[in-house]
């Protein structure tokens, strides 16, 4: 199946001289969820606002569905549907009636049916006829999925759609998200939250400066960046760890139950069968075991300090 | 050209002017039986007639011309610069729908309303006085014409403006006083000759002596003049429209 969206060398430079985006080519396979991480002013929203239509490139192509984006763009934005970040809702205007005027101007008639099952899916059809002023903000959010998706899109961008949040309406939208994929729609979505692209996401895109840095399978990315960390709870407290363990990167807790211990979980020798023999030696017993992985927002870090470095 | 977008655009616009059917009637209304009180009956009543047309119904075109300009520029400009205020405007951006089917939509809806109030004062207006419209066809056109032109312009205003002062401006300081300037009140020809010839840099007068010549068959200027200065105008700006939604002037990053 070709990709979804094809992005070949693309760039984009601001009248100001600011270089947004700078030759960046990405594939989007069909049916996935991917997040593109970055800090504030990464070329993110740059990159979503340009194929959207938003934003006029000055560099490169961009194809949606095979359909070009400059050449083709009645095909190309048919297919596409936008949550923004900021949220924009006509006050006065009633959830059904703002979500039938964005389906009318994507050219597709009235569908009533579908209108209320998408309007059910999304918690939103006992607040129809309510205005949108009079919605909270997790509301708001989901009306704008609702009217991102009105005309049926295949592909979905969702530009930090949980910015602002809560815990709790955060966790509603990852719901959402992932129904959503669940019906076949490929979903882009940029994120400051490291967590909820963990979570949601089939692949990450790192962007910094307008540089594409790395595009992987989340889990490839987790286990190829991300260190873990064993920690080893001590039947009996230890008064000191034993001579060398400490050059071998073994730390003791300050009260001496627990012995923690940094590996890399792609190398051949993790070193963790050597420190449970070396236990068994010494005669310290061990009550339980456990192993955590690096964060996402690690990796992220140690990312763009790696891209930092390499760009000096 | 996506129709559908179009029809729904027109709606949605008609939609909002419905909804406060009252407000939008009663303030155009209003101002015109003020306007036929103290024009027509109090100071028109110590003016026998202009080139034989007894005064009260020479204003009639006028005040219609006055209410046409008004309506149609700030309904227009109000138009398109809420999206821009809400932030909804990125709506009309991404849609599969080009500038000209959201011209359409915003400017068609815009010159309806102007003309259905127009409509509402000639009605009123047969209170008044008797009014006899020669020919009525070519009134008609004139209003439909002259409303579309100042509905572009609204528009251009609308996505021109930054600001709800900016929004007010125009209107304010440069259609009312063209229109009050444009005969609305007063045949060109009863000032002095060279005031006559400055008043016809007036773009408005062309309009309301065409119109006015679909009533009465008398007119300031030409009539072909007439119909050319308004065609010229829709041009121009249809013209700056394009040229607005092709380079994203105050509408794109």
């Amino acid at each position: 199946m070709p990709p979804i969206i094809e992005i070949d060398h693309l760039s984009k430079q601001y009248a100001g001289g600011t270089r947004a985006l700078d030759d960046v080519s990405l594939s989007i396979e069909q049916g996935e969820i991917l997040a593109l991480l970055g800090p504030n002013g990464a070329g993110k929203t740059t990159l979503i606002s340009i194929i959207c239509g938003l934003v006029v490139p000055t560099g490169g192509t961009v194809r949606v569905g095979g359909h070009d984006i400059r050449t083709d763009w009645r095909a190309a934005r048919k297919l596409i549907g936008l949550v923004p970040q900021e949220i924009s809702l006509e006050p006065f205007e009633t959830v059904a009636n703002s979500v039938r005027f964005t389906r009318g101007l994507y050219g597709e008639g009235p569908d009533e049916a579908y209108l209320e099952q998408l309007l059910r899916s999304l918690a939103l059809w006992d607040k129809r006829d309510a205005p949108c002023r009079a919605l909270s903000g997790g509301m708001k959010r989901r009306v704008l999925i609702a009217k991102a998706l009105s005309h049926r899109p295949k592909v979905l961008f969702l530009d930090e759609p949980t910015a602002g949040v809560d815990v709790h309406l955060r966790r509603e939208m990852w719901t959402v998200v992932s129904d959503l994929r669940a019906s076949g729609v490929t979903i882009i979505l940029t994120t400051h939250y490291l967590e909820e692209a963990e979570e949601m996401a089939d692949r990450i895109g790192v962007i910094d400066k307008g540089h594409l840095m790395l595009v992987r399978p989340t889990a490839e990315l987790m286990g190829e960046f991300g260190r873990k960390q064993l920690t080893v709870e001590l039947d009996a407290p230890l008064d000191a760890l034993p001579q060398g363990w400490a050059d071998r990167g073994i730390t003791l807790s300050p009260d001496g139950r627990r012995l923690g211990y940094d590996y890399d979980a792609r190398a051949e020798r993790t070193g963790i069968g050597r420190l449970l023999a070396d236990l068994n030696a010494q005669g310290i017993g061990v009550r339980d075991v456990a192993t955590t992985q690096s964060s996402l927002e690690e990796v992220f870090m140690s990312l763009l300090e790696n891209g930092a470095e390499a760009r000096r | 050209m996506n129709w559908q977008s179009v029809s729904m655009i027109y709606r949605h616009e008609m939609a909002r002017f419905f909804r406060t059917i009252w407000q939008s009637l009663a303030s155009p209304v209003l101002s015109t039986v003020l306007y036929f009180v103290v024009f027509g009956a109090a100071i028109g009543g110590r003016i026998e007639s202009v080139e034989g047309i007894p005064y009260a119904a020479f204003i009639v075109p006028g005040l219609m011309m006055l209410t046409v300009l008004q309506q149609s520029v700030s309904n227009a400009s109000f138009g398109i610069y809420f999206p821009k205020f809400s932030g909804t405007i990125y709506e009309y951006l991404v849609a599969p729908t080009g500038w000209a089917e959201v011209t359409l939509g915003f400017v068609g809806a815009a010159a309806s309303k102007a003309i259905l109030i127009a409509v509402i004062i000639l009605v009123t207006s047969f209170f008044f006085v008797g009014v006899h419209i020669v020919h009525p066809l070519w009134m008609l056109a004139f209003l439909a014409l002259t409303a579309t032109a100042f509905a572009l312009l609204g528009f251009v205003i609308g996505l021109w403006a930054k600001n709800f002062e900016q929004l007010q401006i125009v209107p304010m300081m440069v259609i009312t006083p063209l229109v009050f300037l444009g005969g609305a009140f007063y045949s060109a020809s009863m000032l002095p000759p060279f005031w006559e010839q400055v008043a016809k840099l007036n773009p408005v007068l062309y309009l309301v002596s065409g119109f006015r010549w679909s009533f009465f068959g008398l007119a300031d200027v030409p009539v072909g003049v007439s119909l050319m200065a308004v065609g010229l105008m829709i041009v121009v700006l249809l013209a700056a429209i394009r040229w607005i939604f092709l380079t994203g002037w105050r509408l794109r990053d």
